[in-house]
């Protein structure tokens, strides 16, 4: 029986499936979900009413006779001011303000935070001081240098500013999210590259870039969302008949004329914030992944 | 001809200077090793020969070209590092053949060169796998693959075993030892572990401070380091360092009490000093129950470790520390009262001012 204390079980005696603080941790997960889902609920169920079943009052009941008018309503036909064109037009536009903005940014920004990190030039830590201090700089004071700017350029009042802006805007942060993501890289693997007589380009497309699919998505995430939801730029330098959809979104609700059309509304709101959702959806994991991998070295 | 040649390299990062004025000569066919303290500049200086960092004065010449200025590419060299770097999205075959693609080497002598690296290091069964599903063993393999297969002419190792364990460390030592048999390509290794340096090099440059302390074979580094730095640094345990003085014209070495006679040194005229440093090695003490015709050390021992094929015993004379390596036999309880005798022969004398050996 020299082995007797070896057949007693040791360690932490396992928790049964309803120990007290499991329920409560449950209980706590299930009401701040319900807390923050009855919103989202309240507006989809708004939407499939119609007018009449929304003066019946309660909005927490759910319809009988769903009707996707008020979506119809809200992408075709709503009207702001004299234009009853739906959001439509303000969704194609954010497309064409995200997509160029987006790529171009992600572009530049990771081949200046691979410059930054692995090739280090004479002047690489003032450039990496004024990004620190770039991405601090609160947005307002630019609006008007940035309108004068555009002016010159010739391109205010077109998507091509909106694009433009958003761009300049994103290279700072997304640079230095790059850079300290690609210095956290092993070293090594960027100077056997080099003894395999790889250079600048190659380096970057062929040993870095597949090693950043986390720090790439982030970087989508962080910039399709963002703007997409911008509101600002958008009206400052997108001019009237270029607004994007939260723009519209936003003139939609806003609009003192005629009946409150909830259920548009609610349909309108949800179209707009559906872009951003279904990129969380998607790239979550990763997303979780991105941030604590860029989080770990500075 | 020299393999590698390095000229008055000297090293600045901002004010610091990290290596100075460093001249090493390595022949064709030679194994050194750089071996040195953490920040001695030994990983620098083999980066440098790399091409892998910019050098501030010097010139480096590879097989006769200047290549001081020269890409890492372009230098004929292959190098393997202590983290394996190998690209992990490519598989082995992937690793080994990215850098012979970009020199756009045709198909045929690309294959040719794969399986031979394959058949010498025998990896071929891992060909096609990705390196995240090897072992260190066999990534460390593979990294030494991938300098096989450039087919250069000096070979670069940064610290190649550090990250593996004993068991696979060991291994791996003979089997770059007979890699370098077989290939008799110029090998430059870096290292800490001195028994790698022992066992592997030609020659060895013992390094601190950006300095090459001493540059000779294992032997000669081992039996008369050149000074008190080497002789502390190589060997395990370390030597016996006894501070005295000589007399008698340089015939006699005086430690405490004991008058310890210098017949036999070999060295330089070891004249008056009135610091001198002994340096024994713990091999090289004898310990006896009686106190020996002539000149002995009176110790007791203190600890007695056993380590299977001998022993090592921790003895006081005085309130020094003394340490001596006796066979399993010899072993000694503690609290034993003995006397040590030095062999002379194989003792080295250092200047305790100039720190050199005399």
């Amino acid at each position: 029986m020299a082995n007797a204390s070896a057949i007693n079980p040791s360690g932490a005696k396992p928790q049964p499936l309803l120990a007290p603080g499991r329920v409560a941790l449950y209980a706590a997960l299930i009401l701040t979900s319900i807390y923050y889902l009855i919103p989202l609920y309240v507006m989809i169920i708004t939407s499939l009413k119609d007018l009449d079943m929304i003066r019946e009052g309660n909005i927490f009941v759910p319809t009988l006779r769903p009707t996707m008018d008020a979506w119809v309503k809200a992408w075709s036909q709503a009207c702001t001011g004299l234009n009853c064109t739906g959001l439509a037009p303000g969704f194609w536009n954010s497309v064409f303000i995200t997509i160029p903005s987006v790529i171009v940014s992600i572009a530049v920004a990771s081949i200046s935070g691979y410059s930054l990190a692995n090739w280090p030039f004479k002047l690489a830590e003032w450039c990496f001081t004024i990004l620190l201090v770039g991405s601090f700089i609160p947005y307002q004071v630019f609006l008007y240098p940035l309108v004068i700017i555009t002016r010159e350029m010739g391109i205010y009042s077109t998507l091509y500013a909106v694009v433009f802006v958003h761009t300049v805007f994103g290279l700072p942060i997304l640079t230095l999210l790059f850079r300290n993501y690609f210095a956290s890289l092993p070293e090594e693997l960027f100077k056997a590259a080099r003894v395999d007589g790889a250079g600048y380009w190659r380096i970057f497309f062929r040993v870095m870039m597949p090693m950043s699919l986390p720090i790439f998505t982030v970087a989508v995430i962080l910039q399709v969302t963002g703007i997409w939801n911008d509101f600002l730029f958008g009206v400052i330098y997108a001019g009237p008949t270029n607004y994007p959809m939260t723009v519209q979104l936003n003139n939609i609700v806003n609009s003192l004329q005629g009946v409150k059309e909830y259920n548009v509304e609610m349909a309108a709101t949800i179209l707009t914030g559906l872009v951003p959702l279904t990129i969380y959806f998607l790239s979550g994991k990763y997303f979780v992944r991105g941030i604590a991998a860029g989080a770990v070295k500075g | 001809m020299h393999s590698v040649s390095v000229k008055n390299l000297t090293l600045n990062f901002g004010a610091v200077s990290v290596l100075k004025e460093l001249n090493l000569d390595v022949a064709e066919g030679e194994f050194v090793v750089l071996l040195g303290p953490s920040g001695c500049g030994k990983s620098t200086l083999l980066n440098c020969l790399a091409g892998l960092l910019d050098i501030s004065e010097g010139e480096i010449w590879i097989k006769g070209k200047n290549v001081t200025w020269a890409e890492p590419s372009e230098r004929g060299i292959g190098m393997v590092f202590q983290s394996y770097a190998l690209y992990p999205q490519m598989t082995v075959r992937g690793n080994l053949t990215f850098g012979l693609k970009i020199a756009k080497m045709p198909k045929a002598e690309i294959d040719q060169r794969v399986a031979r690296a394959a058949e010498i290091l025998q990896i071929g069964p891992l060909l096609d796998r990705k390196p995240g599903a090897l072992s260190g063993g066999q990534r460390q393999r593979v990294a030494i693959g991938r300098a096989l297969v450039r087919d250069v002419d000096v070979f670069l190792f940064d610290e190649p075993l550090s990250n593996l364990d004993a068991k696979l460390r060991s291994e791996l030592r003979v089997e770059i030892k007979r890699l370098h048999t077989r290939l008799n390509n110029t090998m430059v290794y870096v290292t800490h572990d001195q028994i790698e340096a022992l066992t592997l090099a030609d020659r060895i440059a013992v390094m601190k401070g950006g300095v090459i302390q001493q540059l000779a074979d294992p032997q000669t580094i081992y039996n008369k380091p050149s000074n008190l730095f080497v002789a502390g640094f190589i060997g395990s345990p370390s030597m016996n360092f006894l501070a005295g003085q000589t007399v008698d014209a340089g015939k006699t070495f005086v430690f405490g009490d004991t008058r310890i006679d210098l017949k036999g040194y070999d060295g330089g005229a070891v004249l008056e000093r009135d610091q001198a440093i002994l340096g024994v090695r713990p091999e090289h003490i004898t310990v006896s129950s009686t106190a020996q015709s002539g000149p002995s050390i009176a110790a007791e021992v203190e600890i007695d470790e056993n380590l299977g094929a001998d022993s090592l015993l921790w003895l006081k004379a005085g309130t020094k520390s003394i340490c001596v390596r006796v066979p399993v036999e010899g072993r000694l309880p503690a609290g034993t009262k003995v006397h040590l005798g030095l062999d002379i022969a194989k003792a080295s004398l250092f200047d305790a001012k100039t720190e050199q050996r005399i």
